[in-house]
């Protein structure tokens, strides 16, 4: 059994180690690339919201590459992505690929269900020896989000941000190679010293939050890698959504103390008083929270056609009025260009700037 | 008297009768908007966000339609879920909250929530605390609600004899004040009869080979002729009989939709997909045509399913939004229309 899974940013690093731990032979999906978003364009449903299709192209290029078997999740509802493998594995099949499917259903409530899944999915794995795995995926999963943050806390203030992009490369492939837990740590906290110790010669122009849903948030392909764009154009950016966040949000019920949404979710009504599905309530919740801590700009950014997002969408112009502060919302998809997108980050940063002047000059 | 507007989108399709009657038992004035007509289309699309899906834009107007009417509250539920784990679209879920944030001068929303998905519950405490702010006791809410269902499956019933829901709205409403006429049931499959005239080419199939067409899709899609483009009227002007989801026996439904792999966990789309399989089967179903709308999250995967899954029957997606010309819709009707009587002709 050899086992792929669909890339969502950097949570590979994570999910390959987990699934060694399990003793399972991992084919780690080709990074995501065009040709990746034009395999699952061509093969997925037109009007799909986009992950799926990217996951399409994943699926494909991890079975190109010898891959036997797709783990992937589901849900229940009410948004597509519960249904997404169902869809996936028709289309998969009828292209005459052969492959196992296991999707881990998200549990209703109960952790030990999921627990029960992963190790139905290992091979001779001890219950310890889970646990193991499951520890050592948790600690990289945090490490690269660790870093990644620290990334973005110097991506708009070092002379050469392109140095510490190769900081943040070679600190990842550490995180990767490390073992034990120490090594785990060691990684992320030498990557971070020397990100640190890059020579800075500017202030950011702007503190952006970037909210939206989740996937979009996390994989720089289907977002045109607009924290990039966003750094380099001197934009200090502070990301809503996280991995290790989501997993306790969602599958710990919020019991360990790593970020929380929870206060954000509070600071939703009386804007959207409802969950939606998806992200939705966490888009507005965290707009109005970044509203009120003073950040200069908001920017929701999902896939198009995306419900929750198009929900949150809706309420944003009254949040954006009533908390002082602007929002702009973008939509991607496979015919979303470059150039269109950097115009109009360029086009609300400078706004965001002039609004500043403006009310310091007051 | 106090009154309560009623939107006529989204699922007043499905549940006005009981809706109307519940408020009307507890002593409101129900008003209804007018039906959909191109200003209450127009404000809808100045008022949502481009993004939404049309039948969120066209509800947007006739929530419009009623504040111009002055009425003292808007019935805008928050619809999570009509059944037992199954959902309808994130967008019902946020209705109330995206009309307050984008109409000014909204007057208070009636937006009790809706969420079967566990159990009956939180609905049942609702609909008191529904019944309270109009001055009602449990005694007088409770007897109201049973009237609601009461109607409700009167109304399904007539649905079920093969009228389209608005039909059939229309049909339930006429018959609360008087009996229903026997005539009206000529209305349905006018087809048959029409004779085309026109230089036709010799060999064109002709018109009145008695087809019968499965038209599936959301039931605020299809009996909005604005929305729908009167596709189901233009089918029975083409000579077609046409069978929808309402028609179909529910466990029946039910027993088709539950053979994919995994339970579909939306309501409508379990119904089309279970009606579509269903179609498929039954040799008296000739064709069968999905109206979907651009940009429907749900839509955009139950179409795939059923696509990948109807193997016998000619099947069409139609997708429609705010640009589309009546005369491509017609142009592809009759193109299915054809091309569906010539398969059946050469059989
Ligand atoms: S939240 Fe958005 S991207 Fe995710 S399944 Fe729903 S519509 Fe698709
Ligand atoms: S189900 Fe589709 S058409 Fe209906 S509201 Fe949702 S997205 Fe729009």
């Amino acid at each position: 059994m050899k086992v792929t899974f669909p890339h969502m940013g950097r949570a590979w690093i994570a999910i390959k180690s987990l699934f060694e731990g399990l003793n399972l032979e991992v084919v780690v999906p080709p990074p995501c690339s065009r040709r990746t978003l034009e395999l699952g364009v061509r093969h997925s449903p037109e009007f799909a919201c986009l992950p799926l299709k990217i996951n399409v192209g994943n699926f494909i290029e991890g079975l190109k590459a010898g891959a036997d078997t797709i783990v992937t999740a589901g849900g229940w509802g009410p948004c597509r992505f519960g249904y997404y493998a169902q869809v996936q594995r028709d289309i998969l099949t009828d292209l005459g690929y052969q492959f196992d499917l296991i999707v881990l259903e998200a549990p209703d409530s109960r952790l030990s269900e999921l627990a029960n899944q992963v190790r139905a999915l290992g091979v001779n794995i001890s219950y310890a020896g889970m646990l193991r795995a499951i520890y050592r995926a948790w600690e990289k999963l945090k490490a690269v989000d660790e870093l990644e943050e620290s990334l973005r806390y110097c991506l708009p203030r070092v002379t050469r941000p392109a140095e510490a992009e190769k900081v943040l490369h070679e600190g990842l492939q550490a995180i990767e190679a490390a073992v034990t837990a120490r090594e785990i740590r060691q990684a992320l906290k030498m990557g971070r010293s020397r990100l640190e110790g890059l020579p800075y010669n500017r202030e950011p122009v702007a503190r952006i939050g970037l909210v939206g849903e989740i996937y979009t948030l996390l994989e720089p392909s289907s977002n045109c890698e607009i924290e990039r764009k966003l750094g380099y154009l001197g934009a200090e950016v502070h990301r809503a959504v996280s991995m290790p966040q989501w997993i306790n949000d969602h599958l710990l019920g919020g019991i360990l103390r790593v970020d929380s949404s929870q206060e954000a979710l509070e600071c939703a009504s009386p804007y959207l008083n409802d969950w939606v599905g998806g992200h939705g309530r966490e888009t507005v919740g965290y707009s109005v929270k970044y509203g009120r801590e003073g950040f200069d700009g908001v920017i929701q950014i999902g896939p198009l056609t995306c419900m929750p997002e198009i929900v949150a969408q809706a309420v944003l112009g009254q949040v954006s009025q009533k908390e002082g502060i602007p929002v702009m919302t973008m939509y991607f998809d496979e015919q979303t260009g470059e150039a269109g997108v950097m115009t109009r980050l360029e086009a609300f940063l400078d706004m965001v700037q002039r609004r500043k002047q403006f009310a310091a000059a007051r | 008297m106090k009154t309560i507007g009623i939107p006529r989108g989204l699922f007043f399709y499905y549940y006005y009768p009981l809706w109307r009657t519940f408020f009307e038992k507890l002593g409101v004035q129900v008003v209804v908007s007018a039906p959909t007509n191109r200003r209450i289309v127009d404000q809808g699309l100045l008022t949502a966000v481009n993004e939404a899906c049309l039948p969120v834009k066209v509800y947007y107007g006739h929530v419009l339609d009623l504040c111009h009417r002055g009425v003292d509250y808007i019935f805008a539920p928050r619809l999570v879920s009509v059944e037992y784990r199954g959902y309808i679209c994130p967008k019902f879920m946020g209705i109330p909250d995206m009309l307050r944030a984008q109409i000014p001068d909204l007057p208070p929303l009636i937006d009790i929530k809706v969420d079967l998905s566990r159990d009956e519950r939180q609905l049942e405490r609702d609909v008191f605390e529904l019944g309270k702010l109009f001055g009602s006791d449990r005694y007088k809410v409770k007897a109201a609600w049973a009237a609601g269902q009461q109607e409700l499956e009167e109304f399904r019933r007539i649905a079920a004899v093969g009228f389209p829901l608005n039909q059939a709205v229309t049909i339930w409403e006429r018959a609360g004040e008087a009996p229903m006429a026997s005539g009206d049931k000529t209305r349905l499959n006018p087809g048959g009869e029409n004779i085309r005239t026109g230089g036709e080419a010799s060999e064109a199939t002709p018109r009145s080979s008695d087809l019968t067409i499965g038209v599936l899709g959301h039931g605020y899609s299809l009996c909005d002729a604005m929305v729908s483009m009167g596709l189901v009227r233009k089918l029975q002007e083409l000579g077609a009989r046409v069978v929808t989801a309402e028609m179909l026996k529910t466990d029946e439904v039910e027993a088709y939709a539950s053979t994919l792999p995994k339970r579909m966990f939306w309501t409508l789309g379990k119904k089309n997909i279970g009606s579509a399989l269903w179609m498929d089967e039954e040799p008296a179903v000739d064709g069968i045509i999905y109206l979907a709308c651009f940009g429907c999250g749900p839509d955009s995967l139950v179409g795939e399913i059923i696509a990948r899954r109807v193997v016998n029957t000619p099947f069409m997606m139609m997708i429609v939004d705010e640009h589309t010309g009546e005369a491509g819709v017609v142009t592809r009707l009759e193109a299915f229309y054809d091309m569906v009587a010539r398969r059946k002709n050469a059989v």
